[in-house]
């Protein structure tokens, strides 16, 4: 992975202290309240409901061991003993005290971390496929040029003061789309050209919030050399003529929506004519050198399925069972992708204690090269664990409560910290998220219904990614009353959608049934092999609609 | 009372703003707004005293790129601090557009804001309040060295980090 240089140190370090000192202002009176509030949130600091939440960086989603150790030493001396994962790779700790905070960040750069721009109307965390570097089908490792991106957005001048937050996600993966890259304000696909070149497919203006909408697809191929410049050009016009007035409108989406995407390009194009080739244009040499960082370990000559391997998945049902669910094909043979998910049944999505953390930095050390992934939906990685010795790693898993089988199935609920934390919900979500797991609790029901992504959020800026749920719940307040609507329909990846409303929303007593409803029909119709989204397609939304509402009427 | 920060002095500013329902005074040099520009085009360039334009936040210097050479001051607003458009304009004077004359930064102008500024190729700050000449020239070099380092390459300030580690590699 990446590691810092000098420079890279110095300025997390001097962040630090610069921190401090806007605190300490903040703290003598020479900084209002309004002016403090994009200070801090620059640095990931938010006033919540109940406590300050500290919003922790992880760049692309990727941790070693050490840093993963740290995090657990924060949640423990400085927090409640328990930090969330949340969707956008990053950890959210829900409990710091605002004195404490410069000394957080002080043990955050110690490990190369920190919570620079995870929060503000400025460019947030860059992230990635989690599978990036692993994965079989990959043009190149995203990796390196979220890191490139990293690098250019953080205190970016120009761009620090943005119409509205700003989200980039990379993708090097062919075929397979496991970061949502059409949901971003831009998401970049690596692509080879007819030529044999490789660059980036450039998508803007998606997004989910309150208005969800599909990035547009403003370039089929941007050369590596003119990345930052492209990005630049992009910025700029944004940063102009994003609207200012309504900060619901405020997204770079809405501009592109408004002003029509080739009209909309055109401007880029313009921009990029001054960008291109300038100061901005990167060098073979940096590419070079972010990319030894990610270069592959030296894998051991193994094949796949190794007896050791087949034998237990054999003997052990269960085991077999995670191996089929959680485990996903590595690019190396007698090699593994460990997925952990921190789905446990009636617990919160993300949500990891303390000592798991200790654990998990443990386990991956001794089976997974030292690198750990977060994953946008909420789940851990493992992602270089050999196939004889996923045995081992799941008996460690289960020893700390993470070896649940349900990636991708219902239990793998994406869901907001919702109005038990957040000051913007308008519902509870973690409740919800926690009734249906229990519901569903039972694996082989799981296995039946099959592939199935629920995501829940507490209110319409859609932080649980509802959405794009192949079943999405969306928290609304009616009269001081908790209530929820469906969507169905949605999915993040290659085949991204937008779901529709289904109908009327039901209070907080009927959802988890309405939820098995829902199920319920689908089982009831699907042609064989179909999964929920496919009969969801083929039939679209009238049985699901007869089944939750005419039995009422 | 508003001061000029200039390169991390304070400085005595000949320069009077003439808001739209002001009388543009008979001599001395003026800062106009675009609108009075535009309306009253001809005396004001006849003026021989110096001439400066003040440009809102959503009005962008491309309008008057044929004129810049009237102007030796382009005054840009922050309507508030949280208003970024002005550092875009800044950067589109001082590269596309070429303009050689002083940029200045008018409005919502905060100590926390003065490094970006100074990137973005502002050559003069108009700060507000009541905070002492010496405090504000402090504040400047304090603001300007806070970060040692520079990712990007931008008009003024640290070398960016990408070219420093290569020219150490080639070296």
């Amino acid at each position: 992975m990446y590691r810092y240089d000098e420079f890279d140190r110095t300025m997390v370090l001097d962040r630090v202290e610069q921190f401090r000192g806007q605190i300490a202002r903040r703290m003598a009176g020479e900084l209002s309240e309004e002016q403090f509030r994009p200070l801090r949130l620059q640095n990931g600091l938010y006033l919540q409901l109940h406590a300050y939440m500290l919003r922790v960086a992880i760049p692309y989603g990727q941790l070693n061991s050490r840093q993963m150790r740290k995090l657990a030493h924060i949640a423990r001396t400085y927090d409640k003993g328990y930090g969330h994962f949340t969707t956008r790779q990053n950890i959210q700790y829900n409990w710091p005290k605002l004195s404490q905070v410069a000394d957080i960040l002080a043990e955050l750069a110690s490990v190369e971390m920190h919570a620079i721009q995870t929060s503000g109307n400025c460019i947030r965390n860059v992230t990635a496929d989690q599978y990036a570097g692993v994965t079989a089908d990959e043009v190149e490792d995203p990796r390196i040029y979220a890191e490139i991106i990293r690098q250019w957005s953080t205190f970016h001048p120009e761009f620090s003061f943005l119409p509205r937050k700003f989200k980039i996600a990379v993708s090097g993966a062919v075929g397979a789309d496991r970061a949502a890259v059409r949901f971003h304000d831009i998401g970049l696909f690596i692509v080879r050209n007819d030529a044999g070149e490789v660059g980036f497919e450039v998508w803007v203006g998606g997004g989910l919030g309150r208005t969800p909408m599909i990035g547009k697809k403003i370039r089929d191929f941007v050369a590596k050399a003119d990345l930052l410049a492209y990005l630049e050009a992009i910025l700029r016009v944004y940063n102009l003529l994003g609207r200012r007035d309504n900060m619901f409108k405020a997204r770079i989406k809405i501009l592109v929506h408004e002003t029509g995407t080739e009209e909309f390009t055109r401007l880029v194009e313009k921009e990029f004519g001054d960008t291109q080739g300038g100061e901005l244009e990167l060098p073979a040499e940096e590419i070079q050198r972010i990319a030894a960082y990610f270069a592959p370990p030296a894998y051991e000559a193994l094949s796949d399925e190794p007896p050791a391997l087949t034998a237990r998945r054999f003997e052990d049902r269960e085991f077999n069972d995670w191996v089929r669910v959680n485990v996903a094909r590595h690019k190396a043979p007698g090699y593994a992708i460990a997925n952990i998910s921190l789905k446990p049944v009636g617990l919160p999505p993300g949500d990891v204690t303390a000592d798991q953390m200790d654990a998990v930095a443990d386990l991956a050390e001794r089976f997974s090269m030292d690198g750990i992934r977060v994953t946008h939906e909420q789940n851990l990685v493992l992602p270089d664990v050999r196939q004889d010795r996923l045995y081992d790693l799941w008996q460690g898993l289960r020893a700390i409560g993470l070896a649940d089988a349900n990636l991708d199935h219902i239990g793998d609920i994406i869901c907001c910290p919702g109005l038990d934390y957040c000051s913007l919900a308008n519902a509870r979500s973690i409740p919800v998220a926690e009734r249906i797991s229990q519901r569903f609790a039972d694996l082989s029901r799981q296995y039946d219904i099959g592939e199935l992504r629920l995501k829940i959020s507490g209110c319409i800026n859609a932080c649980g990614h509802h959405h794009v749920g192949h079943i999405g719940i969306l928290g609304v307040d009616r009269k001081d009353q908790e209530y929820y609507q469906i969507t169905l329909g949605g999915a993040p990846g290659e085949d991204a959608a937008i779901g529709a409303k289904v109908g009327a929303a039901f209070p907080a007593t009927e959802i988890v049934d309405a939820v098995e409803t829902v199920v319920n029909t689908y089982l009831a119709i699907r042609m064989p092999g179909e999964r929920f989204i496919d009969t969801y397609r083929r039939v679209g939304d009238a049985p699901f609609k007869e089944s939750l509402y005419d039995k009422a009427a | 009372m508003t001061k000029l920060l200039k390169d991390g002095k304070i400085v005595s500013d000949p320069w009077v703003h003439v808001a739209d329902r002001d009388e543009v005074p008979e001599s001395g040099p003026v800062i106009v707004t675009l609108a009075r520009w535009q309306a009253e085009h001809n005396s004001l360039a006849a003026r021989k005293d110096g001439l400066g334009i003040r440009l809102q936040s959503g009005q962008s210097p491309e309008t008057i790129k044929d004129d810049l050479d009237r102007f030796a001051v382009v005054a840009l607003e922050f309507p508030r601090f949280a208003d970024g458009r002005a550092y875009s304009h800044a950067r589109v004077l001082k590269t596309r557009l070429g303009y050689a004359g002083e940029v200045r930064a008018v409005g919502d102008v905060l100590r926390d804001q003065f490094r970006a500024m100074h990137r973005c190729g502002f050559d003069a700050l108009e700060v507000a309040g009541d905070r002492p000449a010496e405090a504000l020239e402090a504040d400047w070099w304090a603001a300007l060295g806070e970060l040692h380092h520079a990712y990007q390459p931008a008009l003024r300030g640290p070398e960016p980090v990408l070219r420093q580690r290569h020219r150490a590699a080639a070296a």
